[in-house]
């Protein structure tokens, strides 16, 4: 039981960066635009978050930080650097219209350089013996949870021990879904991923609402990246580290049949799965064992992907126009 | 009639898509009240037109007044804002959405679901629509989702309608209660253009024709003063015999028997149910029946690319020598010379790759007969000049990809490829959906070739004035089931309405 609830605020950490990306996904998957570029959009985030507070701690120096400021300055410089990329993809797949699965990959393989890249480059003005930065300014504002989470014992550890970007992704998560499911924008915004051309001649500018919600959720998928440095690695960036979780976002999109409500549960579960190899005991003579453990996740995708593709509602289908390009014109 | 006050006038409208002038320098007027039939071949510019008047285009040249002042129209919604609202040939619908969510899609003003509900209602009431407000787009038949688009329309404000091809889809009884409802709307003001093709609808609905021909104007009448045979002639710029001819069937003998056939698709609903019928050479089956009543999966259990559950489908050829086609590869199907040529209504879905051109498209049937190392290039491109030629399909040239010619031609590329194979049983379904009168004589007339050749012809077909024209035998279906098997010269239009049906 105790090894349970150990596991769980693990398993919350895990699965918040997951939930950023996937809210992020579903926001700009709901206008048609298939971004596969999630991954490197994510790496991004996480990098511009990094040089603003590298610098900023710089400038501080041996003093103390203003809390404020360290909160802010990552915060902006995620959001500008995930911007960025939206509004590169935007401008390619909804403007030049260029292929959407190519135009995706070339992004996560340039987002994954240009984080490489610059976080090799401030590895190198750090002067550090090992290959990261560290940040532990910074991630100690990120990281500050509610005052009273240590006095309420394993329910304190399960509902309040994260700093305020898990809050916010759950915020975000569900002020998507209210929107999705209530709004008029969010009815527009569905039209134009269902049908762009009946959006269009509903008189809704497509346009437009590919390209907002194209960077909203490059700006949301990239707080995931940025919480993962400053909060999940308690501020230390090191190259690669962040591994496969853009990936796992996009599949966790099909996994919650494109609601985000649903993505708050789901990503908690997967982050629970990616980390559920530490918790199962193999003993030291058996180790290979845990490299099959920590295939979980990915087996769990591809069974949903078997699962959600045999189903035939229609409302659980994905948008009927994702990955197509949309041009009035087109006879 | 005297007085009458312009709704909107479109002076010397041209517009061009990269190579093709699509309209050029057209005149059109629309008066308050009234409805008016805007006529003319495909490609002729019709519905071009339309969407600069919709905001979907926007003219290359041209001025456009509407209530006398000069507007431009950029977008959808510019267009919406100046009363005009169009009813798409392929409707603009969100299939996931209910009724009302598509009604209020892109609307101006509050989302407010039961003040939105309660001015559907009210506008159903006033013109006699019947909608289910929170029923979903994807479970409508076709005349509910007309239904939707017209409300749609109206909801936003419109009193100038525009419908493309409204009844293209519909029953005889859906077709009048939709020139019931368009008729109130006259009564109540609003102005209507409709597009169409079928001249006995002209005659009855419409105040006046607008003819287009070749993107530019024909003439201008009125309906009351004119016949289908002189909007024809304007139409097509020459003269053209109205009537289909139905050669007497040669020595016809059973060439296909199908048995008790049944056919359930993938989501589990029996779309065929025992169905059981012959065909002869030389004979001409029609088909009749509301779309997706089976016809699909009918031709296509014949054919070999479906599935079929029970029953028999037998083909015997000239010497007499049976042969049971169930089970057996689409490819020796088609080898025994049963040819299956279907639009669909999306036109490419099936038979045609969009982003081929022409001759390629003709090698898809023929590339399997070569047994070369290299794909014979000639002999398909022959095939393509030839169904250019006969059936005047108007393409920039045989390079073109077929997905940038109009629909029309498309078709033309179709069913003209099916019938070049030279068949012993020609299965063509919707082979003149939406195409002009010159272009759909045309087909016709090739297909009553075939019948002469001693073809045994299944013709599923959308419009029962036709088919009763062209079929010897007319077979209704209704639900997967045939509802019976009747003498084309004898049935009258209303009687296979109703089979449609099952009314009686």
């Amino acid at each position: 039981m105790l090894g349970f609830l150990a596991f769980i605020p693990r398993a919350v950490a895990q699965g918040i960066p997951l939930l950023f990306g996937c809210t992020g996904e579903i926001v700009t998957e709901k206008s048609g635009n298939l971004n596969l570029g999630l991954p490197g959009v994510m790496y991004v985030g996480a990098i511009s978050g990094v040089i603003g507070s590298f610098f900023y701690e710089n400038s501080v120096g041996s003093g103390d930080v203003n809390a404020f400021l360290a909160v802010l300055i990552p915060l902006l410089c995620s959001m500008a650097g995930s911007l960025i990329m939206g509004l590169i993809y935007s401008f390619l797949v909804v403007t030049l219209r260029a292929n959407q699965n190519v135009t995706g990959l070339a992004m996560t393989t340039f987002g994954v350089g240009f984080g490489n890249f610059f976080g090799g480059s401030l590895i190198k003005l750090s002067k550090a013996d090992i290959p990261s930065i560290s940040l532990s300014k910074t991630s100690a504002v990120f990281r500050t949870s509610l005052p009273f989470a240590k006095s309420l014992g394993w329910f304190g550890d399960i509902f309040f021990s994260y700093g305020f970007l898990a809050y916010t992704a759950i915020i975000i998560a569900l002020i998507v879904a209210y929107i999705l499911k209530k709004t008029k924008v969010g009815l527009s915004l569905r039209a134009v991923g269902e049908n762009p051309g009946t959006a269009d001649a509903a008189g809704i500018n497509v346009t437009k609402y590919k390209y907002v919600s194209t960077c909203a959720g490059c700006i949301i998928a990239g707080f995931g990246g940025l919480y993962y440095v400053m909060d999940y690695a308690c501020g230390i960036w090191s190259n690669d580290a962040f591994g496969d979780r853009g990936w796992l976002a996009i599949a966790l999109v099909i996994f919650t049949l494109w609601k985000a409500d649903l993505g708050i549960f789901a990503s908690i579960l997967f982050g629970g799965l990616y980390i559920l190899y530490l918790y199962i005991p193999t003993g030291m003579e058996h180790m290979e064992l845990k490299e099959l453990y920590k295939m979980i996740p990915y087996v769990v995708t591809m069974i949903v992907l078997i699962f959600t593709s045999m189903r035939a509602r229609r409302e659980d289908q994905p948008p009927q126009s994702l990955g197509l390009n949309y041009f009035r014109e087109e006879r | 009639m005297e007085q009458r006050e312009t709704a909107v006038r479109m002076c010397g409208i041209s517009k061009r898509f990269d190579q093709k002038q699509a309209n050029t320098c057209v005149n059109f007027e629309l008066y308050r009240g009234e409805i008016v039939s805007l006529l003319g071949e495909n490609g002729s510019g019709k519905t071009t037109l339309m969407n600069m008047l919709a905001g979907i285009y926007f003219p290359d040249e041209g001025q456009i007044f509407v209530g006398g002042r000069e507007v431009k129209i950029s977008s959808p919604a510019d267009a919406a804002a100046l009363g005009i609202g169009m009813v798409h040939q392929h409707f603009k619908l969100v299939d996931v959405f209910t009724a009302w969510e598509n009604i209020v899609l892109g609307s101006q003003g509050r989302y407010d679901v039961s003040r939105a509900k309660a001015r559907i209602r009210e506008i159903c009431d006033k013109y006699g629509f019947v909608v289910d407000p929170d029923k979903k787009i994807y479970n409508m038949t076709v005349s509910e989702k007309q239904t939707v688009e017209i409300v749609k329309v109206i909801f936003r404000g419109a009193d100038i309608l525009i419908l493309d091809e409204p009844t293209a889809v519909l029953t005889p009884q859906e077709c009048e209660r939709l020139f019931e409802v368009m008729r109130n709307m006259r009564k109540d003001g609003k102005s209507i253009v409709i597009i169409t093709h079928k001249l006995n609808e002209v005659m009855a609905i419409s105040d006046r024709v607008v003819v287009l021909r070749q993107g530019s104007n024909a003439g201008e009448l009125e309906t009351a003063k004119t016949d289908p045979q002189e909007m024809t002639d304007m139409m097509v710029g020459h003269a053209v015999t109205l009537d289909i001819e139905r050669p007497e069937p040669v020595n016809p003998e059973k060439r296909l028997v199908i048995k008790n056939i049944n056919v359930t698709d993938v989501e589990g609903v029996r779309k065929v149910k025992d169905v059981s019928f012959y065909m002869n050479s030389g004979e001409i089956l029609g088909i009749a029946g509301i779309s997706g009543s089976g016809q699909k999966e009918l031709l296509e259990a014949i054919a070999g690319i479906q599935k079929v559950d029970s029953g028999s489908v037998v083909y015997i050829d000239e010497n007499h020598k049976e042969t049971e086609l169930i089970g057996m590869h689409p490819q020796d199907i088609r080898d025994l010379g049963v040819a299956l040529s279907f639009v669909p209504e999306d036109r490419l879905g099936m038979g045609l790759v969009g982003n081929m051109n022409i001759s390629e498209n003709m090698m898809l049937r023929t590339f399997g007969e070569s047994h070369k190392w290299f794909t014979d290039r000639d002999k398909p491109r022959k095939v393509a000049e030839n169904v250019v030629d006969v059936l005047e399909v108007s393409t920039p040239g045989l390079d073109t990809p077929v997905r940038r010619l109009s629909g029309g031609n498309i078709q033309k590329i179709l069913v003209g490829r099916e019938i070049s194979s030279d068949p012993k049983v020609l299965l063509t379904a919707y082979a003149v959906r939406g195409l002009d009168i010159n272009s759909s004589y045309k087909i016709y007339d090739l297909i009553n070739e075939q019948k002469k050749k001693g073809v045994a012809v299944l013709f599923v077909g959308e419009d029962l004035d036709v088919l009763m024209q062209i079929s010897d035998k007319i077979m209704v279906l209704c639900d997967g089931e045939v509802s019976d098997i009747v003498d084309a010269k004898k049935v009258t239009k209303n009687e296979i309405g109703l089979l449609m049906t099952s009314m009686v």
